[in-house]
């Protein structure tokens, strides 16, 4: 069954710029139009409103998921990822829909007046529509939101993992903050790949930004030591203050022969004398 | 023995285990607990809200502020709702895990800190008291 019968879509139709205008309003009210500019939001209000006519117009039902409203579902695709884009929340977003229902009632309302059951009809089938498009707008604003949040995730990921040369042979990782193990992953990945590409002798980890060594950390830490070891370098783990040290020894955690220094300048000495280097004060 | 203050903390995602050791970090320090017993106990609740997140299914954290002729201290219980352990003693060996960790979560936990109660059985969740004195 068509969502609104012919004679609604007409009325709607020869009222769209009065709808446009009184829908604005809506969107003002409410506080939904942040950062939109006005000419876009109006291109994007009279886009929609021709839209959904010349669905209904084709006889369109309230299943939004059919053919007959792909257009208007890729509007508001785009409308959602541009909204999620300037930082509006999903609420915001979804009242671009809902807050056309109240001029679109009352236009329903003044044309049947007289025919109450067919009123009642046409108001039902036209608030089942509108949920619906609001519905979808919310899900895609929320895909587009996730798309967003991911990227700043990924983004985070990399600028936090800086690999440091700290000497010809010598580099350093520091880790900082909570080594969760997507982050750990991607920490292991850049340090082992920054050995191949320098060719380096010994790696220093050092947890001196890390507050908690759990055995989860502590397992993330063995796989690259032992990583590490399999590509023929050394390595050395510092920043491992007097607290962590026995915390370590309580929680029973065997560090594998790994050798542990209390903080950088201990570890790079260790690095500086294993490869033979030695520092002497100019006099 | 007298409580001073307690609360509730969800312990259901990953984000929810970095902030049970923050609260109970912030929660030390109100106790006036050193540093070393501070990170002990914090590297506990690490240990013990992931096992809740991970195996119990998600639960809760309850800390209370104990005040016990003159000292201070700070009682946390982990509970979930979730399977239970079946063999308590094998749960409490060291190197015994049932997922890929490296099974010192519990026994680390226990030598960690004062107190430590395990209470558990099938079918019926887990729950388990821990607790460090000033
Ligand atoms: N809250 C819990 N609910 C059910 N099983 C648990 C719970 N906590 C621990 N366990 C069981 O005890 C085992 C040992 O835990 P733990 O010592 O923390 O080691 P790990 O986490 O490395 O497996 C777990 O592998 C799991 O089978
Ligand atoms: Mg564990």
């Amino acid at each position: 069954m068509a969502a609104l019968g012919q004679h609604a879509v007409s009325k709607v139709k020869n009222a769209e710029s009065q709808l446009v205008q009184e829908w604005i309003a809506a969107l003002e009210a409410s506080g939904g139009t942040r950062n939109v500019k006005g000419d876009e939001l109006k291109a994007d209000t009279r886009e929609f409103l021709q839209l959904i006519t010349s669905s209904l117009e084709n006889g369109a039902g309230t299943a939004i998921g059919a053919a007959q409203w792909e257009d208007t579902r890729q509007f508001l695709e785009r409308l959602s990822r541009n909204r999620a884009q300037m930082g509006q929340d999903s609420s915001q977003t979804a009242n671009f829909i809902f807050a056309l229902k109240g001029p679109f009632f009352a236009l329903l309302q003044k044309e049947f007046a007289s025919e109450p059951q067919l009123l009642a009809e046409q108001l039902l089938q036209a608030s089942e529509l509108f949920d619906a498009l609001g519905l979808h707008t919310i899900r895609t604003y929320q895909a587009s939101r996730e798309a967003v949040i991911r990227r700043q995730q990924e983004e985070l990921l990399e600028l936090s993992t800086p690999v440091v040369k700290l000497w010809d042979g010598v580099l350093a990782l520091p880790m900082i903050g909570t080594l969760d193990s997507q982050r750990t992953q991607v920490v292991m990945e850049s340090l082992l790949q920054r050995i191949v590409d320098t060719g380096s002798e010994i790696a220093i980890i050092d947890i001196t930004g890390v507050p908690t060594v759990d055995t989860l950390v502590a397992q993330h830490l063995l796989k690259t030591v032992t990583a590490i070891r399999l590509m023929g370098a050394d390595c050395i783990i510092s920043g491992v203050r007097p607290q962590i040290a026995q915390t370590i020894v309580h929680l029973g955690l065997d560090l594998q022969g790994v050798v542990t220094k209390a903080n950088l300048a201990d570890a790079l000495a260790l690095a500086m004398r294993r490869l033979g280097v030695t520092f002497t004060k100019a006099q | 023995m007298n409580v001073r203050s307690s609360g509730s903390q969800p312990v259901r995602v990953e984000q929810d285990v970095v902030m049970a050791r923050q609260v109970s970090r912030k929660l030390a320090q109100d106790c006036g607990m050193r540093l070393i017993d501070l990170t002990k106990l914090v590297t506990a609740v690490s240990e013990l809200a992931r096992n809740t997140m991970v195996y119990g299914g998600g639960g809760d954290m309850d800390w209370q502020i104990l005040d016990d002729n003159g000292r201070t201290g700070l009682r946390l219980t982990f509970r979930d709702e979730g399977p239970g352990i079946p063999d308590i003693k094998l749960a409490m060996t060291d190197g015994w895990t049932s997922g890929g960790g490296l099974g010192l979560g519990l026994t680390g936990a226990k030598r960690l800190v004062d107190e430590f109660e395990l209470d558990t059985a099938p079918g019926a969740g887990t729950r388990v008291t821990i607790t460090r004195w000033t």
